[in-house]
């Protein structure tokens, strides 16, 4: 309960126990090799989904007030912690982290009345259409909004997006001329928008969704003109610091079937993992998988504790989960020798995920700098 | 007028340390330095030094958790926290500290029979005794358990029956300071490890020579110690005969833990960020101009914040009673690398200001940060080689095979 505290509360404990149960039993890695062929509309199977909301977890950062469960950040890093283990594909970081906490730190009465229920209930989820260029850069952002009537119209290419298929809601930054950027809330039916597929390495949701003539009302527009950048930064923050939290699980997870393989690995007569070069790689590793943990559990807590230095903490503990999680699945993949080269194998799936979400709401570089920033160096 | 402290509640023992402390701590100390080892000298008036030395010390709060018996505080983790946030409030610090207090005083309390706790633990904690480490010899390094000191009974049919010891400690830190000695002989030599005793010497005992080794930067606090038939006590004997690698070993991790902790505290003596932005100059955005140096700077400040962060989670994890998940032996190899990593920007941003060995034309900053870049080396050497440690977690921790 003590949102400062690193040690867990009784609930997130039972929350922890419950998430790890589901996904050795429901969403082992196997369910992740099939979205190659099937789910190919969404990037993530929706019965799994169906399963989770069930279980109430698309409203667990979402406090009661807003109709949902209120057990904050802390409880949904270690959801996402679990699914990392098993890189278990979902919008749940997107639709339940970013856009119902978009929701809840900025939208309307109205706003909040027509979406929050249908994304923490399932019955819907939500995409977060953020990215343009080829490296995050909110402030960069360019789809243009301009005035239309009684609303807004807009036109421009958002790539990627992830978990895009199949979202029954879009939040889209955009930039009005005047005022800068802002927010839309856009059904994802709406007319003028299409998607094209992307088929990306980590095998997860992931479209370009190009804006011609979108027109929204007014209701749509969600907080200030031009209030758009201060807001995505704190739900940006959110969603690094959980979807650190997933990146720290699959990390630790490929650790441990890697130290497994070197105590079961027999060559020259002997496991390989008696050899020191290759002990001292595993201790190294071990010391920056504890430095992750500690960043992670900080960013969170910071999240549910209203802590002003939430926005360095965020950047600390991404810039520390994408160190850790491509060095952790690189070294995955050499220490299995040319058994992880194959795709049979799960080491190239830590190694594939561990790219594509270093570069999720921003990369090593992109933190690292922000972290500079903010430490006023 | 006496207080029982550890009877308060959390706000009114907050009240009257915060009392006590306006009324006991020396001006003249504040914001001074904190005597990591125990045996710096401390700046400020050495008057004022003694005092708030003899005053805290007499309060306990040296080893604030230790029972009051054994001249500890007799202090609750939270009481001690509270404690720890008064003493930065106020500017101050704890004067005590040393080898004693850090790992043989913990060590002691576990393993060593009531009367060596009664007789040693009360001088620790007030911090009147300073006590050396020895470990080491010269052919037992990172294989310590190698160490080949004899020590003897000798049966004294006058009834002073007592122990021999001959042979050479080295890396013996503060010796030529320090008043007691804990140290590992080898009583029996039919087992490595299961031959190995711990003792407690008093180096004032005859036989005793201690000669300081001067290090690369040119300061010396560690010593080469020779015992040539040096008596000491039967009761002096720590745990059981032959049973002392297991007392060694508790004590190795207080020490590993300690210096761990210190790496936390001279990251925050120096702010490099600062050092930075005045010998390398900072550009129109007011960010350290040079954009290389710059993002290696700030490399190393997110693995020290990640550190930090690690000294407080292993904290509250302890205080809560659970087994800590980040391994000691993990943790002082990460609190090296920051401490030397920190070294090394020193260095580079000082340029030629960092050549200097002594004297004019440098400042006497630039003079320490180059002793620090040079000291910062014994880091992964000392307590256990960066390389031991990592063997220890590889076969310990991660259960590797050997």
């Amino acid at each position: 309960m003590n949102a400062h505290s690193p040690i867990s509360s009784d609930e997130q404990t039972m929350l922890r126990d419950a998430a790890e149960g589901w996904v050795r039993d429901r969403a082992p890695i196997s369910s992740l090799r099939r979205l190659r062929k099937e789910h190919l509309d969404t990037g993530f199977d929706r019965e799994l989904y169906r399963e989770m909301t069930a279980m109430g977890w698309a409203g667990v950062t979402v406090p009661e007030k807003d109709g949902g469960y209120g057990f904050g950040h802390a409880s949904m890093g270690m959801l996402a912690e679990q699914l990392g283990r098993n890189l278990v594909a979902s919008p749940l970081i997107g639709s339940a982290v970013a856009v119902t906490g978009t929701l809840v730190l900025g939208g309307s009465a109205a706003q909040k009345a027509a979406w929050l229920p249908r994304l923490v209930s399932g019955e819907i989820f939500a995409a977060l259409a953020l990215e343009e260029g080829l490296h995050h850069d909110p402030a960069q952002t360019a789809l243009d909004a301009r005035r239309a009537g009684q609303g807004w119209v807009l036109n421009g290419i958002k790539r990627p997006v992830f978990d895009a298929g199949g979202a029954g809601l879009l939040l889209v930054a955009a930039r009005m001329a005047e005022s800068g950027v802002s927010l839309f809330l856009c059904p994802g039916d709406a007319t003028g928008i299409s998607q094209t597929r992307l088929s990306q390495i980590d095998s997860r949701g992931a479209a370009i969704v190009q804006f011609d003539q979108c027109h929204v009302d007014d209701a749509a527009l969600l907080g200030p003109p031009g209030g758009g950048l201060q807001l995505l930064d704190q739900v940006l923050d959110r969603a690094r610091a959980v979807l650190s939290a997933e990146m720290l699980g699959g990390a630790q997870q490929a650790f441990e079937t890697t130290v497994e393989y070197l105590k079961t690995r027999v060559q020259f007569d002997r496991p390989i993992g008696s050899f020191q070069a290759l002990q001292h790689r595993a201790a190294d590793m071990l010391g920056e998988l504890e430095l992750t943990r500690s960043a992670v559990q900080a960013a969170l807590t910071a999240i549910d504790a209203g802590d002003a230095d939430l926005p360095r903490l965020a950047s600390l503990a991404k810039a520390l989960a994408g160190r850790t999680f491509r060095k952790v699945a690189q070294e995955m993949v050499q220490m299995h020798g040319g058994i992880g080269m194959t795709d049979e194998h799960d080491a190239g799936l830590y190694l594939k995920r561990a790219q594509v979400a270093d570069m999720t709401f921003g990369n090593v570089a992109f933190h690292r700098e922000r972290y500079a920033q903010l430490s006023g160096i | 007028m006496s207080v029982d402290y550890p009877s308060l509640p959390p706000d009114a023992f907050r009240a009257a340390v915060s009392d006590w402390l306006a009324q006991n701590f020396p001006a003249s100390l504040k914001g001074s330095r904190v005597p990591v080892n125990g045996h710096e000298v401390l700046d400020g008036p050495a008057d004022d030094v003694a005092s708030w030395k003899q005053r805290y010390g007499s309060q306990g709060w040296g080893a604030p958790t230790w029972p009051q018996t054994y001249g500890g505080g007799g202090l609750s983790a939270v009481q001690a926290d509270i404690l720890a946030e008064e003493l930065s409030e106020a500017g101050a610090f704890n004067p005590i500290g040393g080898l004693g207090l850090m790992m043989l005083g913990p060590t002691l309390l576990e393993f060593g029979s009531e009367a060596q706790k009664l007789r040693h633990l009360p001088a620790i904690a007030r911090g009147e005794l300073q006590w050396c480490q020895g470990f080491s010899e010269p052919g037992a390094g990172s294989d310590l358990a190698a160490l080949s000191m004899r020590c003897d009974e000798v049966v004294d049919p006058s009834g002073s029956d007592h122990w021999l010891l001959n042979g050479q400690k080295i890396w013996t830190s503060y010796a030529h300071h320090s008043d007691w000695c804990f140290a590992l002989a080898r009583t029996s030599t039919e087992q490595k490890q299961g031959g190995i005793s711990f003792l407690l010497v008093d180096l004032k005992s005859p036989g005793i020579d201690i000669r300081p080794i001067k290090l690369i930067n040119g300061i010396s606090h560690f010593c080469e110690t020779f015992f040539t038939n040096v008596k000491v006590p039967k009761e002096n004997l720590v745990g059981e005969v032959n049973r002392g690698w297991t007392v060694a070993k508790r004590l190795l991790q207080h020490e590993r833990t300690g210096l761990s902790t210190l790496r936390g505290a001279n990251t925050q003596t120096w702010d490099i960020a600062d050092i930075a932005r005045r010998y390398c100059g900072i550009d129109a955005a007011g960010r350290i101009a040079n954009a290389d140096l710059r993002a290696r700077m700030a490399e190393h400040l997110l693995t020290e914040h990640a550190y930090r962060l690690t000294l407080e989670r292993r904290a509250a994890e302890m205080e809560a009673g659970l087994q800590p998940t980040t391994p000691i032996s993990t943790l002082k190899n990460i609190g090296s690398h920051v401490g030397q990593r920190l070294g090394e920007l020193a260095v580079e941003v000082l340029g030629h200001a960092s050549l200097g060995w002594q004297g004019e034309g440098y400042a006497d900053e630039e003079l320490e940060l180059t002793s620090l870049w040079l000291h910062s080396k014994c880091y992964s050497i000392y307590g256990g080689s960066q390389e031991i440690q990592n063997n220890i977690t590889a076969r310990r921790e991660l259960e590797l095979p050997a």
